[in-house]
């Protein structure tokens, strides 16, 4: 009468089922084990979207900037140079074949006051410097409210402020009439700059006209700087020519920049964090993962007979070990689909604040839920041998 | 259907329809000292039988319903379930042999917390390769059986502790096992409930099921066709009741 055994199996489906025995029926544990790796996970998506966001960002923004502008000064370090150009610079510079605009800041050795009440030398830190009228072309720049300089204008005692100096002297929309004390006597305001993004020196200044610098301040209009556009194929070449055109007899004074490669600079010490938030990512991790593997040796241990009777059923050791396998499977793709969401929510969230577009690199968020799924296996492997290899009359004897 | 078995005088032995044959099975534990739980077990199980083992705590019963029931193997002797001898089974193989011919019932019940009688009872043919659907098709007609047909979608875990039996009982029993085995199915129950559960079990080897029943109560025993006693792991008494 004996017949053929049939093999005891388990559908795949039911696989996943018995998988979800633990969590449903302990669920708060469930949680808050799968939290170890839905931070870890969280922090590495965030940290890498982040990263993203802004260097997209960045590229849109050196995009729309341009990276062909060229800034050439007098020596002397930070800022539009103490030092003077040769008063021809800006023409010899315009006559180097790939640039295509230049434009000369000239400072004025003049300060600026709210009215003639302020006490002398509480400059608030703004300068005044004499620039040429096409320097809103050149920089890209654009005007918070009211006009900028003109021929006219340009003339007469006028200026036009930059975004931080109207906000010290108190100016947040330009009248007409508002008069500012500088270089001992009274100008006009005509217009306030947006911020610039590439030269942050301008934010500082309040800008008057070459003419109105010679006529109402005594100003030589020396260039202490030029700016430069150039074609994009051959920055670097004009870069290399930029000193020796501007100052032939000490071309070492001269200092030449690329204002955009401040920008890239400071990406690339945003890169240096985005490594520290990954390694922290990889040590939550590695803590969630420790955490599944304590919670599923606990199980195993409380569950003895439930595994005693799945294997009265006819279970065998390994549809047992898949079993719980599956369950710190489970808890970490769980962990792991959390983290996702909550690093893509956090990037979308941080990104929308800084006015960012989000963009979540799809390969963090595949790598995140295969992470979770690794350190899953890991962490389930040894609860699950230990069940597996459980004898099933100790099992069903133990409560 | 009525009762198939027609018992004589004396118990069956090596019969042509033995669901279960022991012969000579020994079991000893090597713990310091040694403990020799079974001492030569002999007895067969016919098909369509009621039996009770019967015997004092530490008898050595539960480690013969882990032995008749696959879940261990003797240290010696001989042992085979539904034609099949344990010895030349492997353990894949006995799993096998368990999803689908016997049926086990606990002291304890062990239904899952938080999952309906119905599923529970279809976990009883889990691992036998039968679809969910054919599962819980048939737990629903084992639940009806067994008086809970109004009852399937109950959490098992609030149910009463005669009615979690029940559904123990009707996991055992779904899937038409060749023999069922059950370790005090009574030990957790009060008396009322207790005479309950020994009825269900009457009616349901009275419908063709075997079944064996491990007690330490002689009362229970003394309702069932056979008793075998069972004493110090080794056969007491085998003895036909002349009940039925
Ligand atoms: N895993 C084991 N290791 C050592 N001794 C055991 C083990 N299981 C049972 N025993 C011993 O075997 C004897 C029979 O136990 P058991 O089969 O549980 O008897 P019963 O079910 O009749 O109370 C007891 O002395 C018990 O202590
Ligand atoms: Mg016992």
């Amino acid at each position: 009468m004996a017949t053929m055994l049939t093999p005891s199996r388990l559908h795949s489906a039911d696989v996943a089922r018995t998988a979800g025995v633990g969590l449903r029926t302990r669920k708060l544990r469930a949680a808050l084990s799968a939290l170890g790796i839905m931070i870890g996970i969280a922090a590495m998506v965030g940290v890498l979207g982040l990263s993203e966001s802004s260097k997209s960002d960045l590229l849109a923004q050196l995009d729309k900037l341009g990276t062909n502008l060229l800034t050439v000064q007098a020596g002397g370090g930070i800022g539009l140079g103490s030092g003077q150009l040769p008063a021809e610079a800006a023409e010899m510079v315009a006559r180097i074949g790939p640039v295509e605009q230049t434009t000369t800041v000239s400072e004025v050795d003049a300060n600026v006051y709210k009215n003639d009440l302020v006490p002398l030398g509480q400059t608030g830190g703004i300068t005044v410097q004499a620039v040429d009228l096409n320097l809103m072309d050149t920089l890209a720049g654009s005007l918070d409210d009211g006009v900028f300089l003109n021929e006219a204008s340009a003339a007469y005692p006028t200026t036009v402020l930059g975004s931080v100096a109207a906000e010290r002297l108190g100016i947040a929309e330009v009248t007409g009439t508002q008069l500012v004390w500088l270089g001992d006597q009274w100008f006009t305001v005509v217009g306030v700059l947006d911020q610039f993004d590439l030269n942050p020196d301008l934010d500082r200044a309040a800008l008057v006209g070459m003419v109105a610098a010679e006529t109402y301040l005594d100003h030589d209009n020396v260039p202490t700087s030029v700016l430069v556009r150039a074609d994009p194929d051959f920055v670097d070449d004009v870069m290399n020519v930029l000193a020796a055109t501007a100052n032939p007899e000490n071309p070492e004074e001269v200092e030449v920049a690329r204002p955009t490669d401040a920008l890239e600079a400071r990406e690339a010490a945003d890169d240096a964090f985005t490594a520290l938030f990954l390694g922290l990512g990889g040590v939550a991790l590695l803590v969630g993962g420790v955490g599944i593997a304590n919670v599923m040796v606990i199980s195993v241990l409380e569950r003895r007979s439930e595994i005693g009777l799945r294997r009265a059923l006819g279970a065998t050791k390994r549809h047992v070990a898949v079993q719980f396998l599956g369950e710190a499977l489970l808890l970490a793709a769980i962990g792991g689909v959390g983290g996702v969401l909550l690093g893509y929510g956090v990037t979308t969230g941080y990104a929308s604040l800084r006015g960012w577009s989000t963009l979540v690199p799809p390969i963090a968020i595949a790598g995140g839920i295969a992470a979770a799924l690794l350190i899953g296996a890991i962490a389930g492997l040894y609860p699950a041998v230990r069940a597996a290899r459980m004898s099933p009359t100790e099992a069903l004897r133990s409560s | 259907m009525t009762a198939i078995l027609v018992h004589d005088d004396a118990p069956a032995t090596g019969g042509h329809d033995a669901v279960l044959t022991l012969n000579a099975v020994t079991k000893h534990y090597p713990t310091t000292p040694p403990v020799r739980a079974l001492q030569g077990v002999t007895f067969d199980v016919q098909r369509g039988e009621l039996v009770a083992v019967v015997g004092p705590s530490g008898s050595g019963k539960s480690t013969l319903l882990h032995i008749m029931g696959t879940l261990d193997r003797p240290t010696s002797g001989e042992v085979t379930v539904a034609g099949h001898r344990v010895s030349d089974l492997s353990d894949r193989d006995l799993s096998a042999l368990r999803s689908r011919h016997i049926g086990f019932v606990f002291q304890q019940f062990f239904l899952l917390s938080g999952y309906t009688a119905l599923d529970n009872v279809a976990d009883g043919l889990l691992y036998t390769g039968m679809t969910l659907a054919t599962r819980r098709e048939l737990a629903a007609i084992e639940l009806e059986r067994v008086g809970l047909g109004h009852r399937l979608g109950h959490d098992a875990m609030k149910l009463s502790g005669g009615e979690r039996q029940r559904v123990a009982i009707a996991r055992a029993l779904v899937g038409g096992p060749d023999i069922v085995l059950a370790d005090e199915p009574t030990g957790n129950l009060d008396s009322k409930t207790s005479d309950a559960i020994v009825a269900l079990i009457e009616d349901l080897n009275d419908s063709g099921s075997t079944i064996v029943v491990i007690t330490h109560n002689p009362e229970i025993a003394s309702h069932f066709p056979r008793a075998i006693g069972l004493r110090d792991g080794a056969v007491e008494y085998d003895k036909l009741n002349g009940v039925h």
